[in-house]
């Protein structure tokens, strides 16, 4: 096995254009585990980590540029994001153990694409899109379509995932998150869920709700957000979502929870999280 | 001279009491703990070996079935590589444990999956593995039983009966009856070490082995039996093991017969450390258990009548489950007095992983049925947790269903009442109990209960395993005059590398660094038994003091007869051993050895005689005496997801005399941990006779960040039956925190769990059970 350590992104993708057997590694908790479907058992590594202008956190324009590279504990001590995105602040404090933090990059999470990846159902709630750069050029995809299958994502051979963009969220959105784990740290999330939502006036004006480890791919809840915009906010509005949200997922009985478990939080934790976002409006 | 006078007089004003604060600073550090932190001891699998070979087992996939036919093929194997399979034995297949039935290959059908059926060494690790490819076995699948309710009734190893008064008679005169079913898990150890042992040959025909393990005298008599060699020609050395819980207790004796039979068959060196995946899908686990309890209590809640069913998964093979099932049925009725009791007890053959010794042996899963009972009779006869347990405490002069009747230690009130005191368990309890029908469905936050629980363990070995034994120790004169002190005990983290030292010191007026602890060598050390049951430093530890006294006392008095000149008068003897004057003393013990040489005392520990058992009969002394423990537990239930976070834990535990004030502490924080681990999370799932979280990343046991709030008092009660007072830590803390934080999840919840772990998935199917899923508060 080969290991390349480019010490430009141009280098890299032109490394990742000649040998499309190359498997890109950058914080390597993934691709470090025996026997994962990430990188173990790849013949060549393109390792990443050389490539500083794939870190850092940045505002362009109206939206929040987070370079592939950056880590969990860097994104959680960021002042840009814990102001805008406090629900990616959340999840970035939950993903393993403070060791694996440091190293965890955002762009992994997102290229590993487990149905489990903590970042995923945020990002999506978020609205996010990714920057995917190959040698010959660069794209953006809005983050809800990169997603394809288990495991299945719209990453192009030689692409790479080079950064993440998030759009500057209106003043009064409130967001939130939830892991449910079997333990406090280094625990694989049994369900997670993210929620941003505005609501002027007693009425839900914005409302976007994302899930993960619920079927093959983390979702984002679509039918639920369409049955509660524009509805007055109150219990009755947070039971109905709750009540959508659970014919949306697709849970399965595992190793670490059961499907009617998972059927069950899921609804509470929706419902609460409506009912919070209410709370939080009232309270200005 | 007698160096027991002064603990003799300490003794004398005998009554529990707190152990000081100050007696920390009787906590010197451990000689190992430099280089346990850093990194730099050596365990099992460091050294490497000339010429080593590594060793890889094939093992069953099967639960169950025949086996056709099995072939090595050399020729599909890498250079140089070889099996062995079970007909290339020429001694008995068996490892010798209680007795021999457990097979080291299996020959003609396997029980388990997982089952060793094929041994291949060969120059790495990895060519090891692939050498695996070369067995040809051809298995024909039998109907496999994997629970204990399909092995009943026909499959029972063990069954044991407990008889005292007349049960039919006290449930006639029984206010309530009450039942209950408790359930628990299968639980693995997780030592940070995984299991590892390695084998040769030496010039003089000697097996050696070396590994890690609790019980080296064990391995040589298991290996010895097998192997037809003598046990003069079987040397076996426990390296420090990185944890043991247990484990360590059965298991080496297999892995070491393992790596003889390769470096036997090679006359190479040969090594097997298995990783975590094969360490958990090789080795023992905790049995899971079925507890049955029919309780009659009159009107004021007095117990009349016990009768108590246990069911152990033993697995497939017996090992040492008779000994588990034993010391099961010996604490069933807990920390309680009842004129009227049965107990039986079974340990059943499933075709599933053998279960073995685990931290409690046995113990942990009968408190946590009679601790739960008592709570469901409390709510039966409407008075609170703690008042139940105060009215049926055992007392001293109270009989135990043997008939044994307890000495005057027995502190069981002591720890309910200071663990009340502690944290005003009574008021909190009524307050939760009163809030949680008045919370409204949609109020933020997290719902808190409190629970209580009293637990026993019995000290020392069951019945008269300590007559059998007849542990022997040695106390050497070294040629640089210090003491070594030769047993065959294992520190796997306890701590005995300095309490044998301390106790030793404190017998002779010495210092710790004048005692020297001999590595664990059968070559070189006498047989103290195996490192279980907490037996060190009550029995070992003991014994330990008196050969050290003898033969300072001895150096002393040859140095008396021998004094001429005035320089020498000074060091006087009697000076010498109240003065702590370890150099002076150095001085002389190397006079001495110039002398005489290497002058030793040897002791075999003899019970007492009034610790007579009855085996048969189960009636008389089963233990020498109990050390108890009273926990309380908090815990906070999140009402969306029913995830439990355990916020505190107070264990008020009386452990006779405490010898080390911080390793004692340790020993209790760690056993509570661990018990809070098996109560909420830790479960090796089995389903058809397959572990289904057969890693670390599926397995989850509590990180740091779930470990509650440990708060421990130390209670002590010096009791002067056997050795140094001490009445054994390692295994007390284990029973008592399941049972505290499961009361703890009922009282914030209304949710009352009767399988352990406490999962929020199960609390959701109890909550289904009620009928209160779809409301939108779970109480
Ligand atoms: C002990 C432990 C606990 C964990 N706990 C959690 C947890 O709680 N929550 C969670 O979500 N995850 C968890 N993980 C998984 C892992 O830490 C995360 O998925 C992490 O974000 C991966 O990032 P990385 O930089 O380490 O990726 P790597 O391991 O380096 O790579 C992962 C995959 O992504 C690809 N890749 C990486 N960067 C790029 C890029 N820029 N463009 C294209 N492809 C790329 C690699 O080729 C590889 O296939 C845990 C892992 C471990 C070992």
């Amino acid at each position: 096995m080969h290991v390349l350590r480019p010490r430009s992104l141009h280098a890299a993708l032109e490394d990742l254009a000649s040998d499309a057997r190359l498997r890109p590694m950058a914080g390597c908790t993934d691709f470090m585990v025996p026997g994962a479907a990430t990188g173990a058992d790849s013949d060549g590594i393109l390792d990443l980590s050389l490539l500083s202008e794939l870190r850092g956190i940045r505002w362009n324009d109206d939206w929040l540029e987070i370079g592939a590279l950056t880590t969990f504990a860097e994104i959680a001590a960021s002042n840009f994001v814990q102001e805008h995105f406090s629900a990616l602040v959340e999840a970035a404090r939950q993903v393993g153990g403070w060791q694996i933090q440091t190293r965890a990059t955002l762009g992994g999470n997102i290229a590993n694409a487990s149905p489990a990846g903590d970042s995923l159902p945020v990002l999506l709630a978020l609205d996010a899109e990714l920057e995917l750069s190959a040698a010959g050029g660069v794209r953006r995809i809005p983050y809800e379509r990169f997603h394809v299958g288990y495991r299945e994502t719209a990453l192009g051979a030689g692409e790479l995932i080079t950064r993440i963009r998030l759009p500057r969220p209106a003043p009064n959105v409130h967001q939130s998150f939830r892991k449910v784990g079997t333990r406090e740290a280094q625990a694989i999330s049994k369900l997670s869920v993210a929620l941003c939502a505005r609501v002027d006036d007693g009425i839900v004006r914005d409302y976007r709700l994302a899930a993960g480890s619920l079927g093959p791919t983390p979702i984002r809840l679509r039918e639920v957000e369409r049955a509660v915009v524009g509805r007055t906010a109150n219990s009755e509005t947070a039971d109905r979502a709750a009540e959508i949200a659970t014919h949306q997922i697709h849970p399965i009985d595992d190793v670490r929870s059961s499907a009617s478990y998972r059927r069950w939080a899921f609804a509470r934790i929706v419902r609460r999280m409506t009912l919070d976002a209410y709370a939080s409006s009232l309270q200005g | 001279m007698n160096p027991r006078s002064q603990t003799a007089r300490a003794r004398s004003d005998l009554g529990t009491r707190e152990s000081e604060a100050a007696r920390d600073d009787r906590s010197p550090a451990r000689p190992d703990g430099f280089a346990k932190a850093s990194g730099s001891l050596a365990y099992a699998d460091d050294a490497r070996l000339e010429g080593m070979l590594f060793g890889a087992t094939l093992r069953s996939p099967h639960p169950h079935a025949r086996i056709r036919s099995a072939h090595w093929r050399p020729e599909r194997a890498p250079a140089g590589a070889i099996g062995l399979l079970a007909r290339d034995l020429t001694g008995p297949n068996g490892v010798q444990l209680l007795d021999d039935a457990w097979p080291i290959l299996a020959g003609d059908g396997v029980h388990h999956v997982g089952e060793a059926v094929g041994l291949a060494a060969a120059t790495s690790p990895e060519a090891a593995q692939a050498a695996l490819a070369a067995f040809e076995i051809e298995y024909e699948p039998l109907p496999a039983r994997t629970t204990p309710a399909e092995a009943l009734p026909s499959d029972v190893f063990t069954e044991l009966e407990i008889l005292h008064g007349d049960v039919a008679h006290g449930f006639t005169q029984a206010a309530h009856i009450v039942e209950g079913t408790w359930r628990t898990a299968r639980q693995e150890h997780v030592y940070i070490e995984c299991q590892s042992m390695t084998a040769w040959i030496d010039t003089d025909d000697t097996l050696v082995v070396q590994g890690s393990m609790q019980c080296p005298y064990y391995v040589q008599n298991a290996l010895s039996h097998a192997l037809k060699r003598p046990a003069q020609r079987v040397r076996v050395v426990a390296t420090p093991p990185g944890g043991g819980f247990g484990g360590k207790e059965d298991y080496p004796s297999l892995l070491a017969l393992h790596v003889a039979l390769l470096a036997l068959a090679t006359r190479h060196p040969v090594r097997i450390s298995y990783d975590r995946h094969e360490d958990m899908l090789a080795t023992s686990k905790r049995h899971p258990s079925e507890v049955h309890h029919r309780s009659g209590v009159d009107s004021d809640g007095r117990l009349t009548a016990m009768d108590v069913d246990i069911l152990l998964d033993a697995g497939a093979y017996r090992t040492l489950s008779p000994v588990v099932l034993s010391r099961a049925v010996l604490h069933a009725t807990g920390a309680y007095r009842c004129p009227n009791v049965r107990i039986r007890g079974r340990a059943v053959r499933t075709h599933t992983l053998p279960n073995g010794a685990f931290r409690g042996f046995g113990a942990p899963q009968v408190l946590f049925a009679v601790e739960r009972q008592m709570d469901r009779i409390a709510r039966a006869v409407g008075i609170d947790p703690l008042e139940i347990r105060l009215r049926n405490v055992l007392e001293p002069g109270d009989e135990l269903p043997t008939g044994q009747v307890l000495d005057d230690s027995t502190s069981a009130r002591l720890c309910l009442e200071r663990v009340e005191r502690e944290t005003d368990f009574r008021r909190r309890w009524r307050e939760h109990e009163r809030q949680r029908s008045t919370i409204s469905g949609d109020a933020n936050g997290s719902r808190k209960g409190v629970g209580i629980s009293l637990y026993l363990h019995g000290s020392g070995f069951t019945g008269n395993g300590e007559k059998r034994l007849a542990s022997t120790v040695r106390a050497r004169l070294r040629s640089d005059g210090r003491i070594e002190l030769q047993t065959a005990s294992v520190d796997m983290g306890q701590g005995s590398c300095i309490v044998l030292p301390m106790v030793a010191a404190d017998a002779c007026g010495l210092h710790v660094d004048d005692f020297v602890v001999a590595e664990p060598d059968t070559s070189r050390v006498p047989d103290s038994g195996p490192t279980v049951a907490s037996r060190t430093s009550m029995i070992v530890a003991g014994e330990v003091a008196l050969a050290a006294q003898e033969i300072c006392g001895q150096i002393v008095d040859a140095w008396g007869k021998r004094i001429d000149s005035a320089e020498e008068a000074r060091l006087e003897a009697g000076e010498l051993l109240a003065g702590s004057r370890s150099e002076a003393f150095r001085q002389v013990a190397r006079c001495h050895y110039l002398e005489y040489g290497a002058s030793e005392v040897t002791r075999v520990h003899t019970p007492p005689a009034w610790q007579e058992f009855d085996e048969e009969s189960y009636r008389g002394v089963a233990y020498p005496t109990y050390a108890f423990g009273a926990d309380v537990a908090e815990v906070e239930v999140d009402p969306d997801t029913l995830q439990v976070r355990p916020l505190a834990v107070t264990a008020v535990c009386e452990v006779g005399r405490v010898l080390h004030p911080v390793l004692c502490r340790g020993q209790i924080e760690g056993g509570t941990l661990q018990a809070v681990g098996w109560a909420l999370m830790e479960e090796a799932q089995c389903r058809e006779g397959h572990l289904v979280n057969d890693r670390l990343a599926t397995y989850l046991l509590p990180t740091v960040q779930d470990c509650p709030e440990i708060q421990v008092v130390l209670l002590e009660h010096p009791w002067n039956g056997v050795g140094t007072g001490a009445k054994g830590v390692g295994e007390l803390p284990m029973n008592g925190a399941a049972p505290a934080v499961v009361a703890a999840i009922e009282n914030a919840t209304g949710l009352a769990i009767a399988e352990l772990p406490a999962t929020p998935e199960r609390l959701l199917v109890e909550l289904e059970r009620q009928g209160l899923a779809d409301r939108t508060q779970p109480s």
